[in-house]
């Protein structure tokens, strides 16, 4: 199962001629779920990052991929591996938080850096902060936080909450409930992996609900929509990029129809880095990105960006080099906060079909230059 | 949220329909293992395929019914494939080969999926026929999975029929008993072994077709109800159809009543959101804990084989 992968490039900022880019290559490895439920994912974020690799050319990363299986214990073992026998200066990839959870600290101790393109849970963004540890997607409560906020200004006062239990799922409800100015009509932790939705739709049935908020990420999302739809049920969904993203649409089909969810990216965001970056994944892959191909596709640019600048092997100016977030993001404005993870607007979407293919076009604004709530708890300035 | 007749009537239906889908899968499971004292892990991915290729045919032909046999008979074929080429060299080795053996099916089987199908999930929807609600009078309820608690009943009335009434049924049962004596009689025993886990993994098959429609078909899925589906026939007593069927339902309605009701009796205690997480930890450890207590008031299950 185990997929390697070798593929040079380079950041365009050669030109500059700086010591550090004229240097070795720089090991990056991206260790990402490509087997089982979660290798839809994973083969985005891996995706993504290949491709910000072969637009900018040239040999800057020498990039090591790796199969996490979805398990913590492996995912641990690869990041090992991959800092001691490949010597990787970088690692980055993972989804799942609770695998970030129990990579990140160990890899951060072994004074590698390790750069999210997806999971940001609370702990790693307040006390638990690394100045290796940099974020480039959100913290795990952002989308979440947006969606109670879209809720409660449109009139929601009564919403049923939903997601499974584990640090992503409880990040997620207590996200959504930061912001969202209603009462709670039930709240389910459901298991994770969960297939079957009977016992929570029918008690959503039952709570005179005027809305519904889920986060169900992967194939769990696929399976709710579709007997959610079956249900009879009819109080709307809304939702964040991850359980109704462009990786689960085209199974769930006209089931997800017209969902709101938050996202800080849509396929159809108005600036011309996006237009150049989902015309090439679409010629390269043959699909739609996902919005975990562009976090994975900006993490790239971050990184190129930061070695153009600085000599990783000088971890202080490279640290600097990656806070400066000197690239063009896909999503539009991007800074990081004193914690390394973005502060950033995020945007509402709505799930539609257009020119035949189902996907997500921006609604507007949510909240704008948005840092997460975790950042005060951490003490990097 | 008051706990109202309705809605306890739903959620039985929930569990009744759970558990009828876990039969089909259980129920292959431990024919199999009755009769030829096979631990066969990649029963999952024969469920698997069933609901892949099912998402394949009706993609191919626009009609749902066509996928469900398409999904039936691939399974089938695979289980017969599987039997031929990797099963029939296992049955006189221990239990840990077979594991091991079994084991490296569903790895080949996920990742052969994957690159036949790719990493995304399919789509695959209910059919026209049997999309919506229908009335019950208390509750609405999906007309889909009353269909599936129909299936359910069909397969276990045609299994019963088909294990106590026809001659491959004597050879069936006559081979869980004594399978030199009946090689010896003159039945073809290589043939009756293809033929019993072909249609353990038509089961599978069926179920995984079934249930694809209404949940994610991805690489992977047949895993977690593998587990159920030992715990079924572990509850039920392993190689017994009717132990099988006993199980399910149990599994089924223990499991959908845990997940609704726990959460509920915390939070009379406590505060709602860690209520909600406390539950649904226990509700998931619950028919485990179930489990445990059949194996120690009745180790060999509620309804033994060999008894």
């Amino acid at each position: 199962m185990r997929l390697r992968t070798t593929l040079a490039a380079s950041a365009a900022a050669l030109t500059l001629g700086t010591g550090a880019a004229w240097a070795d290559p720089v090991t990056v490895g991206l260790i990402t779920t490509l087997s089982g439920g979660g290798a839809g994912i994973g083969t985005d974020i891996r995706d993504g990052f290949q491709l910000a690799l072969t637009m900018a050319g040239g040999d800057a990363i020498h990039l090591v991929v790796e199969d996490d299986g979805q398990r913590p214990e492996q995912a641990v073992q690869i990041a090992d591996r991959m800092i001691q026998s490949e010597r990787a200066d970088i690692l980055t990839g993972i989804i799942f938080s609770n695998l970030a959870m129990a990579v990140v600290p160990s890899v951060v101790a072994q004074d590698v850096f390790y750069v999210s393109p997806n999971a940001g849970p609370s702990p790693l963004a307040g006390a638990g902060c690394n100045p290796l540890y940099f974020n480039a997607a959100w913290q795990n409560d952002m989308l979440h936080e947006a969606s109670g906020a879209y809720a409660g200004a449109n009139g929601m006062v009564n919403t049923f909450i939903l997601a499974p239990n584990y640090p992503a799922g409880t990040d997620a409800l207590t996200g959504f409930k930061r912001r969202y100015t209603g009462t709670v009509a039930g709240e389910i932790y459901t298991q994770l992996g969960q297939t079957d939705y009977a016992a929570e739709i029918a008690q959503i049935r039952a709570s005179g609900a005027d809305s519904v908020f889920i986060f169900l990420p992967g194939g769990m999302g696929i399976s709710f929509m579709r007997q959610y739809a079956q249900s009879g049920v009819d109080i709307p969904v809304i939702s964040t990029a991850f359980t109704v993203g462009q990786d689960n649409l085209p199974a769930m089909g006209d089931a997800a129809l017209n969902v709101i969810n938050s996202g800080q990216w849509a396929p159809d965001t108005d600036n011309d880095a996006n237009r150049a970056f989902v015309t090439a994944f679409r010629a390269a892959y043959g699909r739609t990105p996902s919005i975990y191909a562009s976090q994975s596709y900006d993490t790239a640019n971050l990184i190129l960006s930061a070695i153009a600048a600085a000599d990783v092997e000088d971890r202080d100016a490279f640290r600097a080099a990656l806070r400066a977030a000197d690239f063009t993001s896909v999503r539009g404005d991007f800074a990081f906060g004193n914690n390394q993870h973005p502060i950033q607007d995020v945007y509402m979407r709505q799930v539609v079909m257009a020119d035949g293919e189902i996907t997500n076009r921006t609604l507007g604004l949510a909240i704008e230059d948005y840092q997460d709530v975790f950042a005060a708890q951490c003490t990097m300035e | 949220m008051p706990v109202t007749l309705a809605l306890i009537f739903e959620q039985m239906l929930n569990g009744v329909q759970f558990g009828l889908m876990l039969f089909l899968m259980s129920a292959g499971l431990t024919l199999v293992f009755g009769v030829m004292g096979l631990i066969n892990l990649a029963h999952g991915s024969l469920y698997m395929l069933g609901a892949f290729f099912c998402a394949a045919g009706a993609a191919a032909t626009g009609n749902f019914w066509l996928g469900l046999v398409a999904g039936t008979a691939a399974a089938a074929a695979a289980g017969a494939l599987i039997e031929v080429s990797v099963i029939r060299r296992l049955y006189t080795r221990d239990h840990l080969d077979q594991v091991l053996a079994t084991f490296a099916l569903i790895l080949i089987l996920s990742e052969g999926t994957k690159m036949v199908f790719g990493p995304f999930p399919l789509y695959l929807n209910v059919p026209p026929i049997l999309s919506g609600t229908v009335d019950l009078g208390l509750t609405p309820y999906s007309v889909y999975r009353l269909a599936l608690i129909g299936f359910g009943l069909a397969v276990a009335l045609g299994l019963w029929l088909l294990i106590g009434k026809t001659r491959l049924g004597i050879r069936i049962r006559a081979g869980e008993n004594d399978r030199e004596m009946i090689a010896a009689l003159g039945v073809n025993i290589r043939a009756l072994y293809t033929l019993v886990f072909a249609l353990g993994a038509a089961l599978a098959g069926l179920a995984g077709a079934l249930v694809g429609a209404v949940q994610s078909v991805q690489v992977g899925m047949g895993e977690p109800v593998l587990i159920l589906a030992f715990v079924v026939i572990v509850i039920g007593g392993i190689g017994s159809i009717k132990g099988a069927m006993v199980g399910a339902l149990i599994v089924g309605v223990i499991d959908t009543m845990g997940r609704f009701l726990l959460p509920r009796i915390f939070a009379t205690f406590m505060e709602a959101s860690d209520a909600s997480g406390l539950g649904a930890a226990l509700a998931s450890m619950l028919i485990y804990v179930v489990m445990a207590l059949v194996l120690i008031l009745r180790p060999k299950g509620l309804f033994p084989a060999h008894a």
